[in-house]
């Protein structure tokens, strides 16, 4: 029944987007889709911010879970709380406090795309931080970071050559989630008025009948996919939990 | 640090931003209540508060059932070991799956011209002719709990692993029958698990925008996040006050949410160390 329940939507448009030539299966539907100008506007743009979200994420959340562990402990229960909380404002009140906020002068940044990466990082901050601080509680921060400084290495170089390889596969895993989310978001991307690949499929849904179709199952096998390489690396089953609805 | 700043700009400002002017008046900027008691007077804003409850209770409730169910059996109900870890990614990718793509391949499933809906009238059953509309409020649940039973699932394992095998035999030796032992063991260590996934999955479908706004145009179904949405896009309130105070409303109820889940796990975790 479950199993039934999860595929018999994937299987309805699956059979749908095969049917965009009259009397035959064919992929056109597909074709339609990668050779559409916006398509290859949109999607790449999604990739884009997917992908410069995951490096300010990863640039910003590792020195600070890092440091909270080795020098201020005592910092743990106020960040968590704030990497939590992104939980408590759903993604439509929280764009909504962005815009309200950033739309007039003297903060007129609503139109610049690094709001929309730094909304994002927000949205991705949860599984993110979380990811990253439980590969740091798998090593001995401490052990390492006296070696790497009684040879000599400065800060930079204990964070960037000795803790990143060390916690690559937790990393690699908040990555990939990331990634998932930013794809499939749609709220922040339309009312930041930014291209992305959620709002072009709702745009479809509007304006044509197998196209969504096809547009659905590519973003379906876009998550399976990065679900797949998460369990592969070795990411807990227990990281797989996202928002975006 | 970095990280204080970066979380104090993009979201504590701007969330502290909503519960302030909530309570500041709009002409004059002063400290006021009436935002909140104009929402609390508002029938339309009050509706759809209410259907993104009635929703949120309806969905959790259903989907936690379901996958509680679901968890159970793939991981106490004597299968082979790999229906549960499958059991698992599909519940990673389900809950995952979500928002405007989801809607849609409920679209194909069971709009008029769905696949199920065709299935259904080959057989003689017209669910259409009976009421159903997947653009109102069953239709609605029914693709909520595509991504609210996976999160079930996900969420309850643990606690179903933290089951111990010597229970079930110590109350098996005490003479007491299958009923009995989920009636005055299982069940009571299981609740607060239970009942604080079941408060998560109800913040996670009272949060859900995209797939609404997808499935029903953000008109046949006039839900918190919709209303939030239409104000966002143009003043449909007539009053910027109350579209703040909405928000906030939202804040408020995602709040009571997470702490109830806190303290709920807090309680399961006695048991289940």
């Amino acid at each position: 029944m479950g199993v039934l329940y999860f595929f018999l939507p994937l299987l309805a448009t699956f059979l749908f987007s095969l049917r965009a030539e009259l009397g035959h299966l064919s992929f056109r539907a597909y074709t339609n889709v990668f050779s559409d100008p916006q398509f290859q506007i949109k999607f790449p743009a999604s990739v884009l911010w997917a992908s410069l979200t995951i490096i300010f994420g990863v640039v910003l959340f590792v020195p600070t879970a890092y440091w909270v562990r080795l020098k201020v402990p005592q910092f743990r229960t106020p960040v968590e709380l704030i990497t939590l909380l992104p939980f408590v404002v759903p993604a439509i009140v929280y764009v909504f406090g962005l815009v309200r906020t950033y739309s007039q002068p003297p903060l007129l940044i609503v139109n610049s795309p690094g709001l929309l990466v730094a909304g994002y990082t927000v949205l991705s901050m949860p599984y993110m931080y979380r990811s990253i601080d439980t590969g740091l509680r798998a090593i001995d921060v401490h052990t390492l970071t006296e070696a790497a400084q009684s040879l000599g290495a400065g800060w930079g170089t204990i964070l960037f050559r000795v803790i990143f390889p060390n916690i690559r596969v937790s990393i690699l895993s908040g990555a990939f989630l990331s990634f998932a989310i930013v794809m499939g978001e749609y709220t922040l991307a339309q009312y930041l008025a930014k291209p992305a690949f959620a709002p072009y499929i709702a745009l479809l849904i509007q304006n044509k009948a197998y196209e969504p179709a096809a547009a659905t199952i590519i973003s379906f096998v876009l998550i399976w996919a990065c679900m797949g390489i998460i369990q592969i690396i070795g990411g807990s089953e227990q990281g797989t939990v996202t928002g975006g609805h | 640090m970095p990280f204080f700043v970066f979380a104090f700009l993009f979201l504590l400002y701007p969330s502290s931003t909503i519960i302030i002017r909530t309570f500041k008046d709009s002409e004059t900027g002063q400290f006021t209540l009436k935002n909140v008691l104009n929402l609390l007077q508002n029938p339309y804003v009050l509706g759809a508060y209410w259907l993104s409850i009635k929703i949120s209770v309806v969905t959790a409730l259903g989907g936690g059932i379901f996958g509680f169910l679901l968890a159970y059996a793939s991981i106490r109900g004597g299968l082979p070991r790999y229906t549960r870890s499958s059991l698992m990614t599909f519940s990673g990718v389900a809950s995952n799956f979500a928002g405007i793509p989801l809607a849609f391949a409920f679209i194909a499933l069971l709009s008029p011209t769905g696949m199920l809906t065709g299935w259904l009238e080959a057989i003689g059953i017209d669910i259409y002719d009976h009421g159903f509309t997947l653009y109102r409020f069953w239709g609605l649940s029914i693709v909520y709990m595509y991504f609210q039973f996976p999160l079930m699932v996900l969420i309850i394992a643990p606690a179903i692993d933290g089951l111990r095998r010597e229970w079930i035999e110590a109350s098996e030796n005490l003479g007491a029958s299958t009923f009995q032992y989920w009636r005055y063991v299982a069940f009571p260590i299981l609740l607060p698990s239970i009942m604080g996934s079941m408060i998560l999955l109800f913040g996670n479908a009272f949060g859900a925008f995209a797939t609404a706004v997808a499935l029903t145009g953000g008109s046949s179904m006039n839900l918190a996040t919709i209303v939030i949405g239409a104000e966002l896009r143009g003043d449909v309130l007539g009053d910027p006050g109350l579209g703040y105070a909405v928000a906030f409303g939202m804040v408020v109820v995602m709040t009571v949410v997470m702490v109830g889940y806190t303290i709920l796990q807090r309680r399961a975790e006695r048991w289940l160390k």
